[in-house]
């Protein structure tokens, strides 16, 4: 059975989806990356989906469900580069990826991920060096 | 048809027209203003003359080749006629106003022989019926193609995305908004964010007549399309009576950035992207 690189960049996970995901390989990836967050204790995640032209209803659960379970485990999920035939897809599914960040490109989306986590360790500590 | 009638009517071509263009000139639905007398003359000459070919091969139907030229004419007349603005009855006009004419001549010829009367005017009726219909006929063909023509050029100039600034879009919609035109919106949109690479979009909607719950869905759906995309999406152009529609019909945009005016819309973007718009200190023209 295929598998989706989980790649570890830092405080990041990294997943670029370069096949057309079916349904078991959708519920591998949700599974590996559950498991890869809570061992990395990571705190953001990174889907390039730039490569998925074809999108279905589980589909977007499986991503709303990364999002929701990473959120769970206090790691943002960004989606990027999703084409412009798979979002009017999901929008005519009803599914809008409440609580899923998304960004255009890799770039993009590493910056919004470091606007949102990167930079909070160093304020806890300042933080903390005020209380003490 | 008889071919002396035929011989008959050619020689007396001249008197047919004569009389034929006074019809015209003296009925009440004349537009002399899209149409001159020298050109109308001109015209039916010309039609007569193919008609009169045509009628001296005996048989008097218009699909036949020989008619071909008749309804060559009568079509390509038709349907300028329809683009210069003439109404359906006025068009018609020009070959009902023929039979007169011929009815005319023939009464005058046939006077002592009532039989070859009856059976010459009934063929040339039902020749003159089926040439109107070919005229009607390329008459409504040629509004048909006037209103396509029209349509394609209306959902060609009605979509354009601008690049405003690098990085922010804007859609100005002008005229209703229906599903089939909000799914080109949609697409052109979304392709063009992934062209540019822009983080902002601005519809304007201050070209929509109305907005009812179901633009409101379109509009909602659109937005939601944009954020997936990894972009923003900024609804500006909202008049008071759009607003109060919104309200009244109980339509939620409160997860939507809204503002008034385009203006207001592109400072909300530039303070988005962290761009700050200032007046230059050194003396301008203005």
């Amino acid at each position: 059975m295929d598998k989706i690189p989980i790649l570890k960049m830092g405080e990041f996970l990294l997943v670029t989806i370069q096949v057309d995901l079916y349904d078991r390989l959708a519920l591998a990836l949700e599974n590996d990356l559950i498991n890869m967050v809570s061992k990395t204790e990571a705190r953001g995640v990174l889907i390039d989906i730039s490569a998925v032209s074809i999108v279905d209803s589980f589909m977007g659960r499986i991503l709303g469900n990364i999002a929701s379970m990473s959120k769970i485990m206090d790691a943002e999920t960004v989606v990027v580069g999703m084409q412009p035939a798979v979002a009017i897809t999901l929008v005519e599914l009803g599914l809008t990826l409440t609580g899923v960040h998304t960004a255009l490109d890799v770039e993009k989306g590493m910056e919004l991920l470091r606007n949102k986590i990167g930079y909070l360790p160093k304020e806890e500590e300042d933080l903390y060096d005020d209380i003490i | 048809m008889k071919s002396e009638t035929a011989a008959f009517l050619k020689k007396n071509k001249k008197r047919l027209l004569e009389a034929w263009v006074q019809n015209q000139m003296s009925d009440s639905t004349l537009r002399d203003d899209l149409i001159s007398n020298e050109e109308l003359s001109k015209q039916s000459d010309d039609l007569l003359d193919a008609l009169l070919v045509a009628l001296g091969s005996g048989k008097l139907n218009v699909d036949s080749d020989k008619f071909q030229p008749v309804s060559d004419i009568l079509s390509e007349l038709s349907v300028t006629r329809a683009r210069q603005g003439f109404s359906p009855r006025e068009t018609s006009m020009f070959v009902m106003s023929l039979k007169k004419a011929f009815y005319a001549m023939l009464e005058d010829q046939y006077k002592n022989d009532p039989a070859t009367l009856y059976q010459e005017t009934v063929e040339l009726n039902n020749l003159l019926d089926s040439m109107s219909i070919v005229t009607m006929e390329t008459f409504i063909q040629g509004r048909e193609e006037v209103i396509l023509r029209q349509t394609d050029e209306i959902s060609e100039i009605s979509t354009p995305v601008i690049r405003v600034w690098e990085g922010i879009l804007a859609l100005p919609i002008i005229g209703t908004l229906d599903s089939a035109r909000t799914q080109v919106v949609m697409e052109n949109l979304l392709q063009q964010i992934v062209e540019t690479g822009s983080r902002i979009a601005i519809l304007d909607i201050s070209g929509v007549p109305t907005v009812d719950s179901l633009v409101a869905q379109h509009l909602i759906k659109t937005v939601s399309a944009t954020r997936l995309m990894g972009a923003e999406c900024i609804i500006s152009g909202i008049r008071a009576e759009i607003a109060q529609t919104i309200v009244h019909l109980g339509i939620d945009l409160s997860g939507i950035n809204t503002k008034a005016s385009l203006a207001s819309a592109l400072k909300l973007a530039y303070s988005m992207l962290g761009i700050e718009v200032r007046r230059a200190e050194r003396k301008t023209i203005f």
